[in-house]
């Protein structure tokens, strides 16, 4: 029955030790996991933010504010650097990421497992603290990453989506969910892109070590309506278009 | 009240174990629950059979010492009690109940419902240690600390290293002993010396045995002692706050 021994502490000597030390350590995973969660959060509201101009239809000369919008975006900086460079330097940045938060959390989920071993309980566990969206972080990962690829084979590249036209952001969007099994499937990834949020984006700030009893209960609400508010925003575009309100 | 218990029985830490099922009548509803397997115990002795093997010493939870898991409730369905203060009130005539060890990898199980949990012994030796001690001791209010750090270094101190944050947590981690344990020190203008060094110390063989914290709040919740996740809070900040402290100059080498 000895407890086996490891090496525990690393040892550090010079600043790559220290580097290292902190990206190996699961709390230093997780903090980079709330760092690229706060920049994911960031991204997905301006993401909402944007797609709500598809509501704004057409201006007098018959251009849709979202196409506008789109082609805003690929040429943000003007004529001061190459078109779309600015835009691609976002993709780079989110691109970045989305590797850290996934590969960190594979990483943890890892260790994760092998702390917990093949020992289950033989009662059923009655969770007390964890809910629902704490528990399926994991899994509503899973769905939020395949639901991406798709997303962006649907109304980025056009793979997915048969009538699609490069810059016809309008268009393109009302030809895909005017297709019910892909509305659907919207709407299944907002369900579990919102459930995602609402635990994420409280455990951010445990990560991060904000606790304070003046603010802990606000991290609570923070959440909840960040979630909420990316739910309603996104599936209002969906119901509304796949309802014919949008045109 | 009659009982009918279904514990875990293994004869070692390398045997195979599996579930017994056992009688428990007649328990009066002001027993405790260690003392109502201490009744069940006595009825096995008499019978010439192995008795129920568990953990316990103070019997009145300060110790940390007794600890399992009842009906998959760590220490049982009362909120911030240990075991040895549960008592059979708490459950109804005719009631099954199971009882397991805490299962994790770091801390197998010795014995029937006895797990072995010297990891927490290496957290608090990374950790625990002073400096150095010179000189008479000091006049006692020398040192001016408020009230409320020296109240919530007390709540952080409180931990009574039972285990059932790591038994109750999904990912079998230790974050909130290891919080508690670095807290009661960190909080305090003692503990300033080796706050950073500390930090890094502690939750590194922490990490060593353990998984970790997907902020489940799970422990929180199993803490006989009620203890705070906002210990786990500051447990993170001082982690990373140790990553840019100048540690040779500041004497923290
Ligand atoms: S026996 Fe000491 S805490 Fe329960």
């Amino acid at each position: 029955m000895t407890t086996q021994q490891r090496p525990a502490v690393r040892q550090r000597r010079r600043w790559q030790d220290w580097l290292s030390g902190f990206f190996t350590s699961s709390v230093g995973l997780k903090w980079m996991m709330a760092l690229t969660g706060i920049g994911l959060l960031l991204y997905v509201l301006a993401h909402l933010v944007g797609n709500l101009k598809i509501f704004l239809g057409a201006n007098e000369f018959g251009e849709y504010e979202i196409d506008l919008y789109s082609e805003a975006l690929r040429n943000l900086g003007g004529h001061l650097v190459p078109a779309g460079s600015i835009l691609w330097l976002f993709r780079l940045g989110l691109i970045a990421a989305f590797v850290i938060h996934i590969g960190a959390s594979a990483i943890l989920t890892r260790r994760n497992w092998d702390a917990r071993g093949m020992n289950r309980y033989e009662a059923p566990r009655q969770y007390a603290a964890a809910n629902y969206a704490s528990r399926t972080m994991r899994w509503g990962g899973t769905i939020i990453l395949l639901f991406l690829l798709f997303h962006l084979a649907d109304l980025t590249l056009g793979w997915a989506n048969p009538s699609f036209e490069h810059g016809q952001v309008f268009d393109n969007v009302l030809a895909s969910l005017t297709r019910p099994p892909v509305a659907i499937l919207y709407l299944i990834a907002q369900a579990a892109l919102a459930l995602h949020i609402f635990h994420g984006a409280w455990s951010l700030f445990q990560s991060l070590g904000s606790a304070n009893p003046r603010y802990n209960a606000f991290r609570r609400y923070f959440a909840a309506a960040f979630a909420s508010a990316m739910f309603l925003g996104n599936v209002a575009i969906v119901v509304a278009v796949w309802a014919g309100w949008v045109s | 009240m009659d009982l009918t218990l279904k514990v875990w029985r293994q004869a070692g830490p390398d045997a195979e174990g599996g579930f017994k099922t056992y009688e428990a009548n007649g328990v009066s509803p002001e027993a405790s629950f260690l003392e109502m397997l201490d009744q069940v115990n006595e009825k096995l002795n008499e019978a010439g059979e192995e008795p129920i093997a568990f953990d316990h010493d103070c019997r009145e939870g300060i110790c940390g010492m007794c600890g399992v898991m009842i009906n998959g409730h760590p220490h049982g369905p009362q909120d911030g009690t240990a075991t040895c203060q549960l008592h059979m009130r708490k459950f109804s005539d005719g009631d099954s109940i199971v009882i397991e060890p805490w299962r994790s990898t770091a801390m197998p199980v010795v014995r029937d419902l006895i797990v072995d949990r010297s990891p927490f012994d290496r957290i608090v030796e990374a950790g625990g240690f002073i400096t150095i001690n010179t000189g008479a001791a000091p006049d006692a209010n020398m040192t001016r600390i408020p009230k409320e750090a020296a109240d919530s270094a007390m709540d952080a101190a409180s931990c009574i290293g039972c285990a059932a944050c790591v038994a109750a947590c999904p990912n079998s981690a230790a974050n909130l002993f290891t919080a508690a344990k670095m807290q009661h020190l960190n909080l305090l203008p003692q503990g300033q010396p080796e706050r950073y060094t500390r930090a890094v110390a502690m939750v590194e063989t922490m990490e060593a045995y353990f998984g970790s914290c997907t902020n489940h709040g799970e422990c929180e919740a199993a803490c006989p002692k009620n203890i705070s996740i906002d210990f786990i809070a500051m447990m993170n900040r001082d982690y990373v706050k140790a990553q840019f402290k100048n540690f040779a100059r500041a004497g923290q080498a």
